[in-house]
C-alpha cells in the first residue's frame, strides 16, 4: 500500500479543521523541515489518517475520528503558519 | 442520518454462512487488506531481535534463537476495527507462554513495541494461557513485511490493532499504559464481541 | 447525476447537478461518499474534470476490485443523489494568473485535474506556454483522447505508451523516465510550473527526474493518487 499525499485529506482537514489546509506550511518538530501540508506522506489505511514529514518519516500529524468527534494530535508539527 | 446511495452495497459478502463467527458490525473478507501508519520497516534478520523487558532486565533472542523456539500453527479468524474480518486464517508462531515463561516476567500488562516505533497495550493474561503468538509464518509462507514480516503479534480475540506488526518485544507493565492508537481514543481492551471500538465503548 | 460521457471501456465521466455550487479552482477534486441502506460508508476522492464555470464533472476509472468505482460507473443513474464534500484543495490548483510556462505531466487517471487546468487555460484565453506529457497504458487507455488531439498549437501533448502501442506508433513507448523527461519538459532555466499527478510511484519517479533536470522543489506540485480499490 503505497502511501498518498496531503491533497489526500484535504477533504478531511476541511471538516475538521474548518479551513482549506493542503497549502498551510507546518514545520516538523524533529528535523525543523517546513513545507505545505499537500507534500506531507499520508497513510490513509490505517485506524486513523497519519501524516509523516516528508524529509524525516516523523509523525506530523494524527487524525481519528470516532462516534463524531475528531481527535487531532499536532505535537508533531513545532509551527503552522499560512502560505 | 446520511444520505443513503440507492443501489449501493459495499464490497461485504451475506455473512449468513458465517453467523456466530462474525463479530457485531464487523463484514467477511476473502481480501488480506494492509493497514498502516507508516513505512514498512525493513530491519536485516541478522539484526532482528525479540526482548521482554522487565525494568533493567531483559531477555532477548537473536532471530535464530526465535526460531529455534518451539512453535505453533493455528487457524484462527481476525477482526480489524476498519470492520473486515478474516476467517480460517493459518499462522505459525512462538507462543507468547513460552518467551514471558523463558523471561520468568510476571506483571499484570504489557505493551508491546515495534520497528517503526509502534506500541500497544494488553493485559497480561490476554497474551498468554495460550491466547498469544509471535508470528512469522502466513499461510504457509513467510510473513510478508506489508502484514508485519518478519515477525508480528497474533492476538486473534481482540480488535486486529493489537496485533501489532514488527513486533520487537514486550514490556512489562504494572499499569495499563495506552498505545499508540489507545491513546486517541480507541479502546483499551478491544474486544471485538463487545464491540469495544472506541474509549467508552 | 445528470449525465455521464464514457471516455474509454474502463473510464467514464459523471455530470452532477449541485445546487448552491460556488465554483471551483482548476485542479480541486471532490470527496464522494456512498452509504449503505446498513449504513456502512465508502469515501473516495476524485478530481473534478471540468474547467471552472462548466457543470461539474469527475472522471473516474472502474478499478477491477474496486468497491466505490464500479458503482460510480455501473450503477449510478441519471437523477439519482450523491453526497460530495469540497471543492477542496488549494495547493494543486492552476490559474493563469500564476503564469508559467506549465508542465504538466500525467500517469494514467492523473491526467484528470490537469485536464482541467487545460480546459481553464482554454476558456480564458490564456496563452502560457503548456507541455503535456502523458503516460498511459495503451492508446485505448488515454483519457479524452479527441480533445488532447485536438489541442490548440501551444498546447504541446506528448503520449507515451507504456505496455501497448498500435501499429506504426512512432511515439515513446517506455516509462517516463531521465532521458524522456529531458526530452519533453521545459528547460529549467525557463522557470516552468510543474504539475504531477498519477499514482505513487510514477509521481515520485517523475518529481525526483524533474529536480534532477533542475528544477526548484517548490516548482513541482505532486498529487499522488492511490489504488486504494476504489
Amino acid at each position: 500500500m503505497e502511501a498518498l499525499d496531503g491533497n489526500a485529506i484535504g477533504g478531511l482537514m476541511l471538516e475538521v479543521f474548518g479551513a482549506e489546509m493542503t497549502t498551510v506550511i507546518g514545520t516538523c518538530d524533529h528535523c525543523g523541515a517546513a513545507a505545505q501540508l499537500a507534500e506531507a506522506v499520508v497513510y490513509l489505511q490505517a485506524p486513523g489518517t497519519v501524516a509523516r514529514c516528508r524529509s524525516c518519516g516523523s509523525i506530523v500529524m494524527v487524525i481519528v475520528r470516532a462516534r463524531g468527534v475528531s481527535c487531532v494530535d499536532l505535537r508533531g508539527l513545532a509551527r503552522l503558519e499560512p502560505h | 442520518m446520511s444520505f443513503i446511495s440507492r443501489g449501493f452495497k459495499g464490497r461485504r459478502r451475506d455473512q449468513e454462512g458465517d453467523s456466530g463467527r462474525v463479530p457485531p458490525g464487523q463484514y467477511v473478507t476473502d481480501d488480506f487488506p494492509v493497514l498502516s501508519a507508516g513505512p514498512t520497516p525493513h530491519t536485516p534478520l541478522e539484526q532482528w531481535t525479540f526482548s521482554i523487558v522487565d525494568g533493567e532486565d531483559r531477555t532477548s533472542w537473536t532471530w535464530d534463537e526465535f526460531r529455534a523456539l518451539p512453535t505453533e500453527e493455528v487457524t484462527v479468524d481476525i477482526h480489524c476495527v476498519t470492520r473486515w474480518s478474516k476467517l480460517d486464517t493459518i499462522w505459525e508462531g512462538v507462543s507468547v507462554d513460552t518467551l514471558l515463561e523463558a523471561a520468568g516476567a510476571d506483571a499484570p500488562y504489557v505493551l508491546a513495541f515495534c520497528d517503526g516505533g509502534y506500541t500497544t497495550n494488553l493485559p497480561t493474561e490476554d497474551v498468554t494461557g495460550g491466547k498469544a503468538w509471535v508470528a512469522f509464518a502466513y499461510d504457509g509462507e513467510p510473513l510478508d513485511p506489508e502484514h508485519g514480516g518478519p515477525a508480528r503479534l497474533l492476538v486473534p480475540h481482540l480488535y486486529f490493532w493489537k496485533s501489532a506488526k514488527w513486533v520487537r518485544g514486550l514490556a512489562l507493565r504494572e499499569e495499563d499504559e495506552p498505545g499508540f492508537w489507545e491513546t486517541y481514543g480507541y479502546h483499551l481492551y478491544g474486544d471485538p464481541w463487545r464491540e469495544q471500538r472506541y474509549s467508552g465503548d | 447525476m445528470t449525465e455521464v460521457v464514457d471516455e474509454t471501456p474502463r473510464v467514464r465521466t459523471i455530470f452532477f447537478d449541485v445546487p448552491e455550487w460556488d465554483g471551483h479552482r482548476a485542479g480541486q477534486h471532490l470527496d464522494v461518499r456512498l452509504t449503505a441502506e446498513d449504513g456502512y460508508q465508502a469515501e473516495r476522492e476524485y478530481s473534478i474534470a471540468s474547467a471552472p464555470g462548466e457543470p461539474v464533472s469527475i472522471t473516474v476509472e472502474r478499478l477491477e476490485d474496486g468497491e466505490v468505482s464500479p458503482y460510480l460507473t455501473e450503477e449510478l443513474r441519471a437523477g439519482d443523489g450523491i453526497e460530495l464534500r469540497g471543492p477542496v484543495g488549494g495547493y494543486f490548483v492552476w490559474g493563469p494568473e500564476d503564469g508559467g510556462p506549465l508542465l504538466l505531466v500525467a500517469g494514467g487517471s492523473g491526467v484528470v485535474p490537469l485536464r482541467s487546468m487545460l480546459r481553464h487555460r482554454q476558456q480564458t484565453g490564456s496563452d502560457v506556454p503548456v507541455r503535456l506529457l502523458y503516460s498511459s497504458r495503451t492508446l485505448d487507455d488515454v483519457i479524452y483522447r479527441e480533445e488532447l488531439d485536438g489541442a490548440a498549437d501551444d498546447v504541446a501533448v506528448t503520449f507515451t505508451l507504456t505496455r501497448g502501442q498500435p501499429p506504426g506508433w512512432t511515439g515513446y513507448s517506455r516509462r517516463v523516465d531521465a532521458e524522456l523527461l529531458a526530452d519533453v519538459a521545459w528547460p529549467a532555466a525557463d522557470d516552468a510550473h510543474a504539475f504531477v499527478c498519477g499514482p505513487t510511484s510514477f509521481v515520485e519517479a517523475v518529481a525526483g527526474g524533474l529536480v534532477e533536470l533542475g528544477y526548484p522543489p517548490r516548482r513541482v506540485k505532486t498529487e499522488r493518487f492511490g489504488a486504494t480499490g476504489g
